[in-house]
């Protein structure tokens, strides 16, 4: 299992990153979230914007940061 | 009828009636104007935004470049021009915007269309214009914004300069746009609400700093001093404007309230809307993250390109309107 936080390192991406870290330490998962400022990256997934959070190589957030619950829905849906 | 006389009833009602201050005084009247613009405004935005991202949401970037990649030239710059209206510009989206638009074939001339519109022509741009100018305004700066990001786009399109761009983001190659994301109409109003609740928390400060400061001018400052400096008088007054405006990073919600006041002072609006121009279009820290795709001469060239633009279209409103 493998989530990755990608953005050009703005403040947004940085946001979604801390998030997506307090979730994964609530849901007990055993995953490190990676933090990706390289935007070739992001471009090879077919995507323009910034951040994108992906599970298992998957784009599950594009462009925007929603609240934390439904982010972590997005997470707990990609795991089962 | 106007819509927003119950806003001031109230503002009239605080000023006059609670805090008791004279129907003349200038102190009574920056206060009517502020309480009344504010609220006026912070309405407005709620509406306007949430409209807005909530069209947004059928019209990705990805999309966008669909559409895009297709046109003949020019018909690529209008209708880049035109997208750039709706599409939020943030910062940090520019380099991926950028790299995304020239890997998948769209015309490097295109592709700064958008990237000078989707600035300029913002949403809390319009919000603001619209709230204390009117609609016709409002449009006309629309309109004028389109038109220098199109003309602009095509200009560079013709001039071929693919090899001032960073030679690794020719390297990068763009993987196929996934499969869209099935938004429910829930989605999307929760997303529109979450970006309107933002970006209102973001720049309604602003708002209110702005109009605190209109509300000020409109009261204290001496209109003649202005107009020595910035009135029709001073046949300069656009392109030094435009040049101070450039490397401000400023977003609108706090100018064009103090660019209103100065207007009702007598600032002509040619010279108004050039610097409100230059301030949205070009900004230092975005000539930053430019930077990271466009080599430096290039980025010289679109800078310089742009504010030709602007000064063209100040001193074209200057004539046209008296």
């Amino acid at each position: 299992m493998k989530i990755q936080v990608l953005g050009s390192g703005c403040e947004t991406c940085k946001r979604l990153f801390e998030i997506t870290q307090e979730i994964v330490n609530e849901l007990n998962l055993d995953v490190k979230v990676d933090y990706i400022t390289d935007i070739s990256k992001i471009i090879e997934l077919g995507i323009m914007q910034s951040p994108v959070l992906t599970v298992n190589g998957k784009p599950v957030l594009v462009g925007f940061i929603p609240n934390k619950e439904k982010i972590k829905d997005l997470i707990a849906k990609e795991l089962n | 009828m106007d819509p927003f006389y119950p806003v001031q009833l109230l503002s009239d009602f605080v000023t006059y009636g609670i805090f008791h201050l004279g129907k003349t005084s200038i102190l009574g009247s920056a206060m009517d104007f502020f309480i009344y613009d504010s609220i006026k405004i912070l309405i407005l935005l709620i509406t306007i935004i949430f409209a807005i991202s909530y069209i947004r949401s059928f019209l990705p970037p990805e999309k966008i470049r669909k559409f895009l990649t297709k046109r003949f030239e020019f018909i690529g710059n209008i209708l880049a021009g035109l997208f750039g209206i709706i599409t939020p510009f943030c910062s940090c989206s520019a380099v991926p915007l950028f790299i995304g638009m020239v890997e998948s074939g769209v015309p490097l001339g295109v592709t700064f269309s958008f990237l000078i519109s989707a600035p300029m022509v913002n949403e809390v741009a319009l919000v603001m214009l619209f709230g204390l100018f009117g609609l016709p305004v409002a449009l006309l700066y629309a309109v004028s914004g389109v038109t220098i990001a199109v003309l602009v786009g095509y200009i560079m399109g013709r001039m071929h300069l693919e090899p001032l761009v960073e030679d690794y983001v020719w390297k990068i190659k763009a993987g196929d746009p996934l499969g869209e994301q099935k938004l429910t109409f829930r989605d999307r109003v929760s997303q529109a609400y979450i970006y309107t609740r933002d970006l209102i928390i973001k720049v309604y400060p602003y708002v209110l700093i702005g109009v605190g400061i209109g509300a000020f001018v409109h009261g204290y400052v001496p209109a003649n001093a202005l107009l020595k400096i910035a009135g029709r008088g001073n046949i300069l007054a656009v392109p030094i404007v435009t040049l101070i405006g450039a490397p401000l990073y400023s977003n609108s919600a706090g100018i064009v309230p103090v660019i209103q006041a100065l207007i009702s002072k007598g600032l002509p609006l040619g010279t108004a809307l050039a610097f409100m121009m230059a301030v949205t279009a070009i900004s230092f820290p975005e000539m930053v993250i430019l930077r990271k795709v466009l080599k430096l001469k290039l980025l010289g060239i679109y800078t310089t390109i742009i504010i030709v633009g602007i000064i063209f279209t100040g001193y074209l409103f200057n004539i046209i309107i008296r």
